[in-house]
């Protein structure tokens, strides 16, 4: 597999050789904050385009068409709208807290999505405890959707992110739970480590049937936790305008809607890394040349291959299925998914125990 | 490194929100009138304050969900170390998790899952 710290080791001995090492070391966090900033812009670009892509199919549609061919660079011209349009300011709301809160919401996104390992030696934080730092940072979403309910002085606004921070926080033990099983499976907790793991055998496939409830409630739990699909209660058009957001305008509104979209996208990376492998390659036992065949497909084509299926298939569940009310969600959550994650991680811990998994 | 990366990335994030908002701030067009400072809500005037006081039940949520977040915080520590535990991992983790789920058991119980 091609490894991508080899790029990055050049980078780092050609700035080296011709500035003392501090400077280097600046203008190598510089160019990293650039690429991320692209790279979250221009995946949130691509996830809104694909949503209306894909919900167009879902109802018999074709979606945008006009502008540019097959509508691509509709999603462009959007951009533009939202930039031009006026930011309104709340008089009674309260100013701090309106203003802060697309800061914690992009800040948390920003950072679970630094966490993702797109190719081999090209993630950005890969700390040794990475899954639970990814887990703490994406919970600290939370936050801001109360700040901006809270802060905007407005009743809808506040029923949205009330029911939100119970939604959310509640399914949050799901995909922890989830997760530990996995961990128990690896017994490690860095991220790219994980994928190293699963050379042999991507971890859906090895960790037996405990493995596969495990990504199905995680999918289930990450779909609320982003607010989305049949889960997506906390703006609830028909019922609350739009939610916490409500208040909020022009690019104010877009930083919203872009974190939810990226937030989709890291839901199905983080499945992806955990329990398909990552940027691993697809391997049949035994098919040495369709091994070769597939070692050629560079890293990040499998991961973002592997991402935009989960992603694909969030998005036919959010199309498919009309909106659940609160008490039937908090029930799917307290009575069914965390006994059976419970069951379930014991089940694992027996299977690693008893070294029944290959 | 680590540590220095995750600066970098909390800077980008403000950074992505503060040149989002000032290009929008810069070629937005600015018009005043008393009646945009109001609360949008549904169109009509609001009535009353916003800032009220909601139902018991998110609360409740909000205090079991403390409960089993603590919980998943002991046991990434246990996940990580647990084949060479071995069996004493997994009886220890049995215990833990019994005295867990009484609680949820009794939570339960008490009528604290219902929306009511």
């Amino acid at each position: 597999m091609f490894d991508f710290s080899i790029v990055t080791g050049w980078i780092h001995n050609l700035l080296t050789s011709f500035l003392p090492y501090g400077l280097a070391v600046f203008v190598e966090c510089v160019a990293i904050g650039i690429g991320i900033m692209i790279a979250y812009a221009l995946i949130a670009i691509i996830m809104i385009f694909m949503e209306r892509k894909v919900c167009a199919a879902f109802q018999c549609r074709l979606g945008p068409m006009r502008v540019g061919p097959q509508g691509t660079v509709q999603i462009f011209c959007d951009v533009i709208k939202m930039l031009t349009k006026e930011i309104v300011k709340i008089r009674e709301a309260d100013k701090f807290l309106y203003n802060l809160a697309p800061y914690v919401v992009i800040a948390a996104s920003v950072l679970a999505f630094s966490c993702l390992p797109v190719n081999k030696g090209m993630e950005v934080l890969d700390f040794n405890v990475g899954v639970f730092f990814l887990l703490a940072a994406s919970s600290i979403g939370v936050v801001g959707i109360l700040l901006a309910g809270w802060s905007s002085n407005n009743k809808y606004s506040l029923i949205g992110a009330m029911r939100s921070g119970a939604q959310m926080v509640s399914y949050e033990l799901s995909t922890g739970l989830s997760i530990l099983t996995i961990v128990v499976l690896t017994d490690t907790m860095q991220l790219s480590e994980i994928v190293a793991r699963q050379a042999d055998g991507w971890f859906i496939f090895k960790g037996h049937v405990s493995a596969v409830i495990a990504f199905i409630i995680y999918l289930i739990a990450g779909n609320a936790e982003v607010n989305r699909g049949p889960f997506d209660l906390p703006e609830a058009e028909s019922e609350l305008t739009a939610g916490y957001h409500t208040e909020y305008s022009g690019m104010h509104f877009g930083l919203f809607y872009v974190a939810e979209f990226v937030n989709l996208f890291i839901i199905s990376g983080v499945a992806t890394t955990i329990f398909l492998g990552g940027w691993m390659p697809l391997h049949i036992p035994g098919w040495e040349g369709f091994n070769a065949v597939m070692d050629f497909i560079p890293g990040f084509v499998w991961f973002f291959g592997k991402a935009f299926f989960v992603v694909w298939l969030l998005m036919w569940i959010k199309w498919t299925f009309p909106r659940l009310r609160i008490d039937q969600i908090l029930t799917l959550e307290w009575k069914y998914l965390i006994p059976l994650g419970l069951v379930n991680l014991l089940l694992m811990v027996i299977i690693v125990v008893f070294k029944l998994h290959f | 490194m680590n540590f220095t990366l995750l600066v970098v990335g909390l800077l980008t994030a403000v950074a992505l929100v503060a040149i989002a908002l000032g290009i929008a701030r810069a070629i937005s067009p600015r018009s005043f009138n008393p009646q945009k400072g109001e609360a949008y809500e549904c169109g009509i005037p609001t009535h009353g304050k916003s800032w009220v006081q909601l139902k018991a039940g998110y609360y409740l949520f909000a205090i079991l969900f403390l409960m089993f977040d603590v919980e998943t915080i002991y046991l990434f520590p246990w996940a990580s170390i647990v084949q060479e535990l071995g069996i004493y991992g997994l009886a220890s983790v049995i215990f833990f998790l019994a005295i867990l789920v009484l609680g949820l058991a009794y939570a339960w119980k008490k009528g604290a899952l219902e929306w009511k």
